[in-house]
């Protein structure tokens, strides 16, 4: 029976049916559910790593042993692979390896829009790219037997348009996970120079191998229709071709962007009369088709910013614009946005307050940015806001050694902040770095990590100390405040900021979105006591509005966290 | 068969994601071929969502454009003015005529346009608009406010009562059936 599953689901499925051994993913919008889903089987050994590097690493390691493995990340996390992955490409594979990338067309979640096809091009190893659910399972089900047959790891490109779509999926028989023999091969898997230089010639040859089979082969395939238009297309982009312009034009599809099948594009391109390709982001399959000398319509039509979509076709095809009415009034905007509770509110609170220069990272903290706290003043990647201080402590000194900041959740940290850290202790800035521990991995939904002690299944772990690590990594100063309390937040953060050595502030208190956190009896205002100051509302707290002159708080969102309260020169919020 | 589009549209976390896995399942098992689209991430915090939903003999784009909802069923007063450019002509909203004000109106940098449905109105757009949360309430729970709004919207699909009833049993936990059906027959009758 057909079942309707989101791409993510499907990847999963078709994963398991294809007999994998071992995962291990850090999570990343839209990538996350692959992992979440592969961890209800117990047949897989599944588990979140700190960070895609390491998973990455780990995969590649449970293939030389023999087993079918894989990984997930999204398309930054790809960056923080791509050293594995770059020389996975020579060593090839023991067991089967899949390599599942979501990129994020139009930065749903994301803070940038790369191509992750470029990686497999600079890498050398193949990709394939599904257009739907039922080609999500098909594609990670069969990459397993292509990674074997090549000796190549294979990359699965997602977009949040696959990743996070329910359509209609037929599952097939699962082959049973089978550990293949484990025999030591110093030439292919020591990549010294001796070995890496032959196994060079052996990348090149085996993507002429891998060339010659895409030209026949279930990912990419072909609809002859009326030949007056030909559309090379792949992913989503295809099923916005097929709903505008249906069976009145002929199509190739592309389901391995790498590598790109010669004759099939040729043999395609003489049978129409105007060839267009429509693919979103970068123009890769058209720079490919302009290298084999074809003219063709591309990117001076199809935009390379964000996503497309049906009507991004019909409009290229002046088909008719579709009449619609809208409302007179502004609409104003609803962005995303701390939640009532949030423990981050309480720190961005006080660093705002104190006028102090905050790098930022990359979690639900980033929101920190958005009015009325707007504390923060960079985000870039990853770790970035632990060494990015640092580097801005050694260009303006003690001016900003003493008014400036980094805020990096405890995810983010364990995945790329404690290399900084070591290089602040090191090199000696007196930098001050706040670690936001709430005790999950926040915005991707609720991920467990080392600092939790719990795995992905939710089972008992081991917990590392956040205190003895900072320790550990050079640090003397290391103290723990509770964010729900403003007065200890701004007394530490002043001090820490004064002192004349490296430090860190461990910000710590739950997710207030956690089960195990029990809401607090919602706060109230009196209304005689309220003086319309309008200092809580500072706080861009959800839970609370202005309505008739006096601060409201609504009942359903407030969980009672008292930081308001804290700010209330009248004790008007009980 | 035509496509038929239906966005669902909300605030993130109000619950939109019951209502597009009761009306998936539904389509499914009515042996329909069945789209349905969400963004996760970021803006689940509080944030503008839309869920598109699109059945028929066969769908191809997951997701809805300017012009071409069949029914937009919103939990909140803006979001359905926020996406009535996504109706196409003669289409149907059903909105729940809560009001939930998002941060710049909070913090006073813009204003809440309360007419927007009245607005709308005068266009000529059929607008089926129900105190859900009310109602919600007098099932059992604040929480049902997803399945009052499509008892209400139910009537515009072509599926019998009793299906959706079956699908509400077959998608939310057992202890909460009662609660659910009460909660969809007190939307279907208003």
């Amino acid at each position: 029976m057909k079942k309707l599953l989101i791409g993510n689901q499907a990847v999963a499925m078709g994963l398991h049916d294809g007999g994998l051994g071992v995962v291990s993913s850090y999570p990343g919008t839209p990538s996350t559910e692959i992992t979440e889903y592969l961890s209800e089987f117990n047949d897989i050994h599944s588990e979140w790593a700190p960070n895609e590097k390491v998973a990455c690493e780990v995969a590649f390691g449970a293939s030389l042993a023999g087993a079918r493995s894989a990984c997930a990340m999204k398309h930054v996390g790809l960056n923080v692979a791509a050293d594995p992955l770059f020389t996975l490409s020579y060593t090839g594979v023991n067991g089967g390896m899949v390599i599942c990338v979501a990129d994020d067309p139009a930065m749903h979640s994301s803070q940038n829009e790369q191509d992750s096809r470029h990686y497999a091009i600079a890498s050398k190893i193949p990709m394939l790219e599904p257009a739907d659910s039922q080609e999500a399972y098909t594609f990670a089900k069969t990459a397993f037997e292509l990674s074997e047959k090549f000796d190549t790891p294979v990359l699965l490109r997602m977009c949040t348009r696959i990743a996070h779509s329910q359509s209609l999926v037929e599952t097939e028989e699962q082959i049973p996970a089978v550990l293949k023999d484990y025999k030591k091969d110093a030439a292919k898997y020591i990549m010294m120079p001796a070995n890496a230089i032959k196994r060079h010639p052996f990348v090149e040859e085996r993507t002429l191998k891998i060339q010659e089979f895409s030209e026949n082969c279930i990912y990419n395939t072909l609809e002859m229709n009326d030949t007056k238009i030909g559309i090379i297309t792949s992913g989503c982009s295809y099923q916005y071709v097929k709903e505008v312009m249906g069976d009145s034009a002929s199509i190739l599809k592309i389901g391995m962007p790498n590598p790109l099948p010669v004759n099939l594009i040729q043999d395609f391109a003489k049978k129409v009369e105007k060839l267009y390709v429509i693919e979103e982001l970068d123009p890769v399959i058209e720079t490919f088709v302009r290298s084999l000398g074809i003219d063709c319509v591309g990117k001076e039509m199809f935009s390379i910013l964000g996503e497309f979509s049906q009507s991004t076709i019909a409009k290229a095809f002046n088909k008719e614009e579709k009449p619609f009415v809208s409302a007179d009034s502004i609409i104003p905007n609803r962005p995303p946005m701390m939640c009532a509770g949030c423990p981050h509110r309480g720190l961005f609170y006080t660093l705002a307050k104190n006028k102090i220069t905050v790098l930022g990272d990359i979690g639900c903290y980033t929101l920190g940015a958005v009015p009325p706290l707007s504390a923060l003043d960079s985000t870039l990647c990853m770790g970035a806001s632990i060494s990015g201080l640092h580097g801005f402590n050694l260009a303006r000194r003690e001016e900003s050694e003493q008014k400036s900041v980094a805020v990096i959740g405890d995810s983010t940290f364990m995945h790329s902040g404690m290399t900084g850290l070591a290089n602040i202790a090191y090199n000696a800035t007196n930098s001050t770095v706040i670690i936001l521990d709430n005790s999950i991995t926040g915005m991707t939904g609720h991920q467990q990590n080392p600092t939790t002690g719990y795995n992905i299944k939710g089972d008992p772990a081991l917990k590392i100390d956040l205190e003895a690590l900072c320790h550990a990594l050079g640090i003397n100063r290391v103290r723990v405040v509770d964010p729900y309390d403003l007065k200890a937040c701004e007394t530490a953060i002043k001090e820490e900021l004064k002192i004349e050595e490296p430090s860190v502030i461990i910000s710590r208190r739950p997710c207030v979105l956690l089960k195990s956190v029990k809401p607090q009896k919602p706060l109230l205002v009196n209304k005689d006591k309220c003086k319309s100051c309008k200092r809580c509302m500072s706080l861009g707290c959800p839970a609370i509005s202005f309505k008739d002159g006096k601060a409201v708080v609504d009942v359903t969102l407030c969980v009672g966290c008292g930081v308001c309260k804290q700010l209330c020169a009248f004790d008007a919020i009980n | 068969m035509k496509t038929t589009s239906v966005m669902i549209v909300g605030v993130g976390g109000q619950g939109s994601l019951l209502a597009s896995k009761l009306l998936g399942r539904l389509l499914v098992d009515e042996g329909l071929d069945v789209k349905v689209s969400e963004v996760h991430g970021m803006s689940q915090r509080g944030g503008s969502v839309v869920t598109y939903v699109r059945f028929g003999e066969k769908v191809y784009s997951p997701i809805i454009t300017q012009g071409e909802a069949d029914i937009i069923i919103s939990f909140e007063k803006l979001e359905a003015a926020r996406y009535a450019t996504f109706l196409k002509k003669g289409g149907k909203i059903v909105v729940n005529t809560q009001q939930i004000d998002p941060m710049p109106v909070i913090i006073g940098a813009a204003e809440y346009p309360e007419n927007c449905l009245t607005e709308l109105k005068n266009k000529n757009v059929d607008i089926d608009a129900i105190d859900a949360l009310s109602l919600a309430e007098q099932a059992g729970s604040s929480k049902a406010v997803n399945i009052v709004l499509m008892g209400k919207a139910a009537k515009y699909f072509d599926i019998p009562y009793e299906k959706w009833i079956k699908a509400i049993e077959n998608t939310v936990k057992e202890k909460f059936i009662e609660m659910n059906k009460k909660a969809f027959d007190l939307g279907y009758n208003s």
